[in-house]
């Protein structure tokens, strides 16, 4: 992956001028190629990860995992029920999986009962939707190769050769 | 009451910054560019190894040369990644870090008076061991050649009763290292001057411009070389106190000598969280944090430069040598005024060699965010001067 990529990836708050700086380029090089990246869809949004658990008046305080199975259809296969499922707003993530389920989903919902509801009166009764599985989430330990905890206290000495 | 201090002791040059080192150990909310050891935590594998090994009771003493699990992976990896043959039976000793390492080279080959030509700038701790161990030091000074040692720089120091000298690179404080193509000349200036080489590399994962030539690699060098190395810098394993040297079959013999009664052994935890260390997920999680080094390394270069303090082209490491001259103070002045008045901590450059007060060594193990805030407090300083 191209370095500014990963950079933004990691910072997305880093501006053009120091990815400049960090990857020897010109800051103009680094605006433009920003640029076709959002263009072509390369970089899609901008985002910031929060440690929900430590916001109290989070509107999605409940997350499930869902493991749907799912009749592939002619032509299409999977696609078609996929995004009928997926544009769901609370489907915050939709994967097509191999093993014994096609689909796995990450639900969000203000509490059980709305995710609960979601499921029985949404998702199950889909006609391609043939069964499902609901695991509700307990405890978020990492996501996106972030680990959810505060930042370490430096524990190195100030001044070592 | 009597000294009882030897004399030895009483006559190696304390640190004369020690009482700067006080200072900032004595401040809060520091930005400290300071540090000789990585940002990051010692990866998970070479963690998880060390915790394995203590649930599964090994607690005990090893071999006094080390673990031969460890011995065996170092030297396959020289083998593979060097063509390099040292015996896992004779020709490896695990010390504790580099520093031991060192030190029993040197008490290992020095008669009283053997004189040891030291490059300068360098690491604090070359010459006072060379003392200890009853040698000589000779230092030669790079700065009029770019900071690097040059063949004509060797010929020239190489008097009678040089027995050796000591190449590190990259180079601890300046950043520097050395081509292929200038090993060989120095190569061939050692040998014509019957110099052993001890070859310090403990930054050589860290190379960032081109591909690190181990020392024994060139021609000849391999039974004139001892071979340092460590897992400190490169694996952010400092802690752990784990090193290695490889060489010649009766130099390492006698440096296990002196070790066995000194030392013993190393950790065995530390061992065998080392031997993870140069397994293929040891490997990424270097890689990764050596991409992170030179991303900063960049950065930091740039943005000194643009504020006058002018740095040494750097290869390696992760350090910055930066000229103070601009600012018009010694380096031990602008070190102190800097710490008081904007709380970023630097090392000065007489630590390293007396003639490098116009210098001082900026590391930049140090995240991405704190060189953002050293170098957003250096401009204030450098403008309010």
């Amino acid at each position: 992956m191209d370095e500014i990529l990963k950079l933004l990836e990691n910072d997305a708050r880093m501006t053009a001028e120091e990815i400049a700086k960090i990857t020897k380029k010109s800051k103009a090089a680094v605006k433009q190629a920003i640029k076709k990246y959002e263009k072509d869809g390369v970089i899609l949004k901008y985002k910031t990860v929060i440690n929900k658990e430590l916001v109290c008046d989070v509107e999605c305080a409940t997350r499930a995992l869902i493991e749907v199975n799912i009749t592939p259809q002619k032509d299409v296969g999977f696609e078609h029920v996929a995004e009928r499922i997926y544009k769901f707003e609370e489907v915050t993530s939709c994967y097509l999986i191999s093993g014994t389920y096609d689909l796995l989903l990450v639900v969000e919902g203000k509490n059980l009962h709305s995710v609960a509801r979601f499921v029985a009166e949404k998702l199950s009764p889909m006609p391609n939707v043939k069964g499902c599985v609901t695991h509700f989430m307990l405890k978020k330990y990492k996501e996106d190769g972030v680990i959810l905890k505060h930042r370490e206290e430096n524990k190195r000495i100030a001044i070592s050769y | 009451m009597k000294n009882l201090i030897s004399k030895k002791v009483i006559e190696m040059q304390p640190s004369g910054i020690r009482a700067f080192f006080d200072l900032v150990l004595g401040m809060k909310d520091v930005v400290s560019l300071g540090v000789g050891e990585p940002d990051f935590v010692t990866p998970w594998p070479m963690r998880e190894a060390g915790i394995f090994s203590l649930e599964q009771g090994f607690t005990s003493y090893t071999s006094n040369s080390g673990l031969m699990k460890l011995r065996l992976t170092i030297s396959r990896y020289m083998k593979n990644r060097f063509k390099l043959n040292y015996s896992p039976e004779n020709q490896i000793l695990i010390t504790v870090g580099v520093s031991e390492a060192f030190d029993l080279v040197l008490r290992a080959i020095i008669n009283p008076g053997d004189k040891i030509l030291i490059p300068v700038p360098c690491y604090v701790s070359y010459g006072p061991l060379v003392e200890l161990a009853g040698g000589i030091p000779v230092y030669i000074d790079t700065k009029p050649t770019g900071f690097k040692l040059t063949p004509h720089l060797v010929n020239k120091y190489a008097v009678k009763k040089c027995k050796a000298i000591v190449l590190n690179y990259p180079v601890n404080p300046t950043g520097v290292s050395y081509t292929k193509k200038e090993l060989l000349a120095l190569n061939r200036a050692f040998i014509e001057n019957k110099l052993l080489c001890i070859s310090d590399e403990v930054y050589d994962s860290l190379t960032y411009d081109f591909k690190h030539t181990v020392f024994p690699t060139l021609p000849g060098a391999f039974e004139n070389t001892v071979y340092l190395n460590g897992f400190s810098k490169s694996y952010a394993m400092t802690g752990w106190r784990v090193g290695y040297a490889c060489g010649p079959k009766d130099i390492i013999a006698a440096m296990t000598k002196i070790h066995q009664y000194t030392i013993m052994c190393v950790p065995i935890i530390s061992q065998m969280a080392a031997c993870e260390a140069l397994e293929p997920s040891g490997q990424r999680s270097m890689n990764d944090m050596k991409r992170e080094y030179n991303r900063r390394r960049h950065y930091i270069t740039r943005e000194l430069n643009s504020l006058g303090l002018k740095c040494v082209p750097t290869q390696g490491a992760f350090y910055a040598f930066s000229s103070i001259k601009s600012a018009g103070l010694s380096s031990i002045d602008f070190a102190k005024q800097l710490l008081k008045e904007e709380k970023v901590a630097v090392v000065p450059g007489t630590a390293f060699g007396k003639n490098y007060d116009d210098y001082v060594r900026i590391s930049y193990a140090s995240s991405m965010d704190n060189l953002k805030e050293a170098i957003a407090r250096i401009k204030r300083f450098i403008n309010h001067a």
